[in-house]
């Protein structure tokens, strides 16, 4: 008998290590030969612990599993309570297009055979096959863009760094995942971290690069240390070493925590992070493609970027390009967070509705009541209302209507959220993380609680001031913390005015 | 207080552990509170000499990041995420129960020396949150009931 039940962070966080081991102790009792398989999340959050058991028919969905569920798996197993049908026929699975996330939830995370029979390597072993130009060129026509959240075209940042004279280049990671309401890059690591090293292996041919760092946040121990042990096996296995899969050519990597401090997933403060400094940003020009760590040429990409890779290698530039809509090619990962019914992560193209994405596959609030707004990308993205979720999903879409994707994060709201405490928190926020180089994020932000302060007390002459204040940390701020800080305070601002008046009504 | 011998024993083997590697002062100063529970005062300046930058150097690098402790935390650390996913489903008020109970604002350690209370700004488990980490459990969907017994069973 094999069962599958996740070790993802937030299967273990909603008990499925209890369930496994009560899974254990039952097919023991029962002299049952068991092979039990931790595998990632299939995403649906929700239903977490969601347990799989392999059939003739395919695999079958239980969840959300408790122990108490556990001996009914033993049975008939249509009867059982917690049934769902067969895992890939569920609605939010079969309305996905799974391309960087294909094996997520389906392989064990560990087996190097399971990632083969998978399709795992084939993106690698053709990359072999070509020089380091036409890699490069084949991202670039696939059209990727950074998922990290700047969405700059990864193929032209390769070739940047390509053409960058030097003997030592490097490829870094970001793995600093600090944004509520994302997770993508977590479950990555978790449920398939070897397409994570695939595609940094496949960058570093690309560029002619022979190290690479992956910067994964502290507070994702269990991502750490399942990239720890991928590495081991995939240097073990001569994916990674002097000789990548007898190549003879070299690429190795290592794992580097950060140590909490949300501005190291900015680029330049993670390079200085990764050098042993303060995570202070560092001004562009130079580019880190130039003058990355160490001050020489690096390629600093995010997880997803660099997990997509290896599909788009595999299955060629066009296939990939022709998802999505625009400029937006291929798939985003959306992460559907806080107050929802359906949360979890969603692989789709780009195009859908934010309507769609919220009412559709989020099935609305937890609570049951109205969506009062969704924060898209983040918190630094802006604050959404229900009038604009016509917006289709894409880099130049949002920034249309005045917001971003980010990181693909999504984090609902219902009507008891009060969006004047929600700025008031990005401020704060922006004050706690700053890392303290520009004017601008180092004290406006400050400056921005206590206008924030004000206008709350019912002082409406400190919202133009307000105002003011994120025009001057836009333009002014070096790097995204402080110059994004402004969308969801503005947003919030501009689409709910009723909570910025509230204590003026009162007042008067 | 640690004794300054066994200190500078320990202290060597880690910095030993990590020669030539690039970088490697975050590695050294996580592998120092690995040991010692904190980075205890004693150790930087032997830090900073080992990696040929200057005491107030090292200690800006500490200081800089939230992860470093200068002072021990308690037996267990309990970390709550008061990031905006989380606070859409009642982060805000589990907090202040949880201040309550442990009679101790952010960063503070229970009177008993039992509970070092945190904030996290995400744990990644935002589609179950309030989110918490206990020691190195991840936990999700927490309420105020679940908090306390959480808290009861820790020694």
């Amino acid at each position: 008998m094999r069962i599958f039940v996740p070790l993802d962070a937030a299967a273990r966080a909603l008990g499925a290590d209890d369930v496994a081991r009560a899974i254990q102790a039952e097919a023991e009792r029962r002299g049952i030969d068991l092979t039990l398989v931790r595998n990632g999340s299939r995403g649906m959050i929700w239903l977490e612990p969601l347990v799989e058991v392999a059939t003739d028919a395919g695999r079958l969905a239980f969840g959300p599993m408790t122990p108490a569920d556990v001996p009914a798996l033993f049975g008939d197993l249509s009867a059982h309570p917690r049934a769902l049908g067969l895992t890939e026929d569920l609605p939010w699975m079969a309305r996905q297009t799974r391309l960087t996330f294909a094996r997520v939830g389906v392989i064990d995370p560990l087996s190097l055979a399971d990632y083969e029979s998978h399709g795992g390597l084939k993106g690698l072993r053709r990359a072999l096959g070509m020089s380091g130009a036409e890699v490069v060129k084949e991202v670039t026509e696939s059209g990727l863009r950074g998922r990290g959240g700047a969405g700059f075209p990864t193929g032209i940042k390769w070739k940047t760094v390509h053409d960058a004279p030097g003997d030592r280049k490097y490829i870094v990671c970001n793995a600093d995942e600090g944004d509520s309401a994302t997770f993508a890059d977590r479950m990555l690591m978790e449920g398939d971290p070897f397409t994570l090293i695939e595609g940094m292996a496949i960058a570093g041919l690309a560029v002619g690069a022979s190290k690479g760092f992956v910067y994964i946040r502290s507070e994702y121990p269990d991502a750490i240390a399942q990239m720890q042990k991928a590495i081991v096996a995939a240097r073990a296995a001569g994916i990674l070493g002097a000789s990548v899969l007898t190549s003879g050519r070299p690429f190795d990597m290592e794992v580097r925590v950060g140590a909490g401090a949300y501005v190291c997933g900015e680029e330049t403060s993670l390079l200085n992070s990764l050098e042993g400094k303060r995570g202070i940003v560092r001004a562009k020009p130079p580019l880190p493609a130039l003058q990355g760590f160490m001050g020489r040429p690096t390629v600093v990409n995010n997880v997803i970027s660099l997990a997509s890779v290896p599909v788009i290698l595999d299955r060629g530039a066009a296939f990939y390009r022709n998802f999505g809509i625009g400029r937006s090619h291929g798939t985003m990962a959306l992460q559907l967070a806080g107050n929802v019914k359906h949360g979890g992560l969603f692989e789709a193209a780009f195009g859908l509705t934010l309507g769609e994405i919220v009412n559709d596959i989020g099935g609305g609030t937890a609570s049951g009541r109205p969506v009062k707004g969704v924060q898209v990308g983040g918190p630094l993205g802006a604050w959404f209302p229900p009038a604009l979720f016509d917006t289709p999903f894409g880099y130049e879409e949002f920034a249309a209507r005045g917001g971003l994707i980010g990181h693909a994060g999504l984090t609902l709201a219902d009507d008891s959220v009060d969006m004047l405490q929600m700025a008031r928190f990005a401020m704060e926020f922006c004050a706690i993380e700053s890392c303290g180089k520009c004017t601008p994020c180092r004290i406006g932000a400050v400056r921005g609680v206590e206008t924030i302060d004000r206008i709350a007390r019912g002082d409406s002459a400190a919202v133009p001031l307000l105002e003011d204040l994120c025009n001057t940390m836009k333009a002014g701020s070096l790097c995204a913390l402080g110059g994004f800080t402004p969308y969801p305070v503005m947003s919030a601002l501009t689409h709910f005015p009723d909570d910025f008046a509230r204590a003026k009504e009162a007042a008067e | 207080m640690l004794d300054t011998t066994d200190l500078e024993r320990r202290l060597d083997a880690i910095l030993q552990d990590h020669r030539g590697q690039e970088g490697a002062l975050l590695p050294i100063l996580h592998a120092v509170q690995e040991a010692f529970g904190h980075v205890p005062a004693e150790a930087l300046p032997i830090i900073a000499m080992d990696q040929g930058i200057s005491r107030a150097e090292a200690h800006g690098v500490m200081t800089f990041y939230h992860d470093f402790r200068e002072k021990p935390a308690g037996r267990t650390v309990l970390k709550l995420c008061r990031a905006e996913a989380c606070q859409t489903v009642g982060a805000d008020a589990l907090a202040d129960h949880a201040r309550q109970v442990l009679g101790v604002d952010w960063h503070g350690t229970s009177a008993d020396g039992r509970v070092t209370l945190e904030p996290v700004f995400c744990l990644g488990l935002c589609a179950c949150g309030p989110a918490a980490m206990i020691g190195d459990r991840p936990v999700g969907r927490l309420d105020a009931d679940r908090l306390d017994a959480l808290l009861a069973g820790v020694r």
